[in-house]
């Protein structure tokens, strides 16, 4: 097996959230990632799955670096990102970039396209003449589907689906090795959230990228990733191959997750659908042990006492790693 | 099942080589246009444009200049006659002119005061602002230090050891006025600095100083413009008063403050020394406000 492009090992981010009922209380820590490993190869998709404020988000600004993590390590074709000085970073992060969720957000309002998709340029390519920088902008535009004349044109004259195309044109320009997409369909039309994933298909098999996608919608997340990981405050409870994942989940909260997905057949039978109750635990105060066991229904008295860790599950050649006590 | 995802993609589109590069509608062009429809801001631009030609230019329309005394016309009211159109003060110096000096060294003051506040607050509160933590707090304390100064105290000093100077009342106002220009300008870098386009910067590895050039600057720009256009009045108030008071500008020139003041003297025996000046500052204050306030109308939409 070739090296992997990004390994996460016991990846920890912990904020201190100072107590507010009472003076000098004891600081609380908020584990929003609590030791989250995985390992993605080059050319590869890894989704990730799972409710709002459950980690995912900060998983992947931990990633990038965008916040410190607090244990663990992050590495990038067997280098470790923590640590390294500015020189280096920048570096690095030439290799990983991102797309964020809100696309309009994610454009300085107050720059031009050119200016935009450009300005990763002007940081890793400043041999390049202001003449070949529009020229590779205008290239990189028509790659993802924006007509090159609208180079001068600011991010408010355009629609929620070109804002990510742009985005996706800022994120591609400097040709990483590794996209994370945070929740990028999530902010869009249905009927524009089609086209952008197939683009960035498209443009994964072009340009052999590694993409770490993050959403809720669960059938995007089964037809763009080979594998899948699912979290559950800021644990991952259960990681694999996508179509065996979808077809045969393991772990309570996966099941849950799959059968709360609005089916398109009227006949199908709701009886076994397992439906998710209540609300997820306050992550300042996790349940003990299972940190799933309030909402599982197969919660058995010893859940609350460990905590599962992910184990190897063979089943048909399919290595299924499952964090559950019960299965 | 997962109809919606197999739907095809839009057909890629070919875009022809030669189309036309389409210009955008920045974010100031829009804002141009609206402070352009603004009827109050567009006529307090234009009577503001023409005072400042009149205080330019105004003093070559004048025989006098702005210390010579007329001894044989003391106290005369403003004649076209023989050339003192706003009349005279108390030593025969003629009126007209010494409105438009006057008028040179209030709006001088008010704007060199507030680009010197201006140029310090963006640069501090925007670096403390985006830097934020231990940087932010110990900056902003400085600024609540400094803020104790009382004001009078600090400029009575500075006349005391210096002696009394133009350029001292350009330094004295603007360091007190550069206090509130960082405390806005590090507020709203504050709520920049969690947008999207910033983490896409620093994920982008944009180096610190560039990030608060290029995209915290410009998008409070706004909010900085208008708070000049409404500090530009106030500095001149300063002044004004800092004259009244007799710690302003040195005789025999003169500003709008100090005029006012003089004439406030003369107030029965010769109404139009105190007349003409105090018109001048409260059309010079109008204006600035009206501009101010069409221009935040203009700029940010959604706050009217």
């Amino acid at each position: 097996m070739s090296e992997p492009l990004l390994k996460v090992s016991d990846l920890q981010v912990h904020f201190d959230i100072p107590n507010t009922s009472r003076m000098f209380a004891p600081k609380q820590t908020l584990k929003a990632v609590d030791g989250v490993s995985f390992e993605l190869n080059p050319g590869e998709t890894l989704g990730i799955v799972g409710e709002s404020g459950c980690g995912k988000s900060t998983l992947a600004r931990a990633i990038l670096q965008l916040v410190k993590p607090t244990g663990g390590d992050v590495q990038l074709n067997g280098q470790s990102l923590l640590g390294l000085n500015k020189q280096q970073m920048r570096e690095a992060r030439r290799q990983i970039q991102v797309i964020f969720q809100d696309p309009l957000a994610a454009l300085n309002p107050r720059m031009t396209l050119l200016q935009i998709i450009g300005e990763p340029l002007t940081v890793y390519e400043k041999h390049l003449s202001a003449e070949q920088r529009r020229a590779r902008v205008m290239k990189m535009m028509e790659r993802v589907g924006l007509s090159p004349n609208m180079i001068n044109r600011y991010p408010h004259e355009f629609s929620g689906g070109q804002c990510q195309r742009i985005g996706i044109a800022r994120a591609l320009i400097l040709e990483p090795k590794l996209v994370i997409c945070d929740e990028p369909v999530s902010a869009l039309d249905v009927s524009i959230r089609a086209q952008i994933v197939n683009l960035l298909m498209e443009l994964q098999k072009d340009m052999g990228l590694a993409l770490i996608f993050i959403a809720h919608d669960l059938h995007i997340v089964r037809h763009i990733s080979q594998r899948v990981m699912v979290m559950y405050l800021g644990k991952a409870v259960e990681i694999g191959e996508s179509e065996a994942l979808y077809l045969s989940p393991k772990h309570p909260y996966t099941q849950a997750l799959i059968s709360s997905v609005p089916s398109m057949d009227p006949d199908a039978s709701r009886a076994n659908q397992a439906i998710l109750e209540g609300d997820l635990p306050s992550p300042l105060n996790p349940p003990s042990g299972c940190a799933f066991r309030t909402r599982c229904k197969l919660a058995q008295p010893h859940c609350a006492e460990t905590a599962p860790v992910l184990v190897a599950h063979e089943n048909e050649g399919e290595t299924r790693l499952v964090a559950c006590h019960e299965v | 099942m997962s109809s919606i995802i197999q739907t095809d993609a839009a057909p890629t589109q070919i875009f022809p080589e030669d189309a036309e590069v389409l210009k955008g509608r920045s974010l100031w062009d829009d804002a141009r246009n609206r402070l352009l429809n603004n009827k109050a801001a567009v006529t307090a631009m234009i009577v503001l444009g023409a005072i400042v030609l009149l205080v330019i230019f105004g003093p070559l329309l004048s025989p006098f200049s702005y210390d010579y005394p007329d001894w044989d016309n003391i106290y005369e009211p403003p004649s076209v006659g023989d050339a003192h159109y706003f009349g005279t003060d108390s030593i025969g110096r003629d009126l007209f002119v010494r409105t438009l000096y006057g008028g040179r060294v209030s709006l001088m003051v008010g704007v060199v005061a507030t680009i010197v506040s201006l140029l310090i607050g963006v640069a501090y509160g925007a670096t403390a602002g985006y830097l934020g933590g231990r940087v932010d707090n110990i900056m902003m304390r400085i600024v609540d230090v400094l803020y104790t100064v009382p004001f009078m105290f600090f400029v009575i000093l500075l006349m005391v050891v210096f002696g009394r100077h133009l350029i001292l009342i350009f330094v004295a106002i603007g360091a007190i006025n550069w206090l509130d220009m960082a405390r806005i300008v590090r507020g709203q870098t504050l709520s920049l600095k969690h947008r999207e386009f910033i983490e896409a910067a620093e994920a982008g590895g944009v180096s610190t100083p560039n990030i608060i050039r290029r995209h915290i600057v410009p998008n409070l720009l706004g909010v900085v413009i208008v708070y000049i256009t409404l500090t530009i009045p106030q500095v001149i108030l300063i002044e004004s008063f800092l004259s009244f008071l007799g710690l302003g500008v040195q005789e025999p020139l003169t500003s709008w403050g100090a005029l006012v003041n003089e004439g406030a003297e003369d107030m029965e025996t010769a109404p139009w020394s105190l007349i003409f000046p105090a018109v001048f500052l409260a059309a010079t204050l109008f204006c600035f406000n009206f501009i101010g306030d069409g221009l935040r109308d203009a700029l940010d939409p959604k706050d009217r």
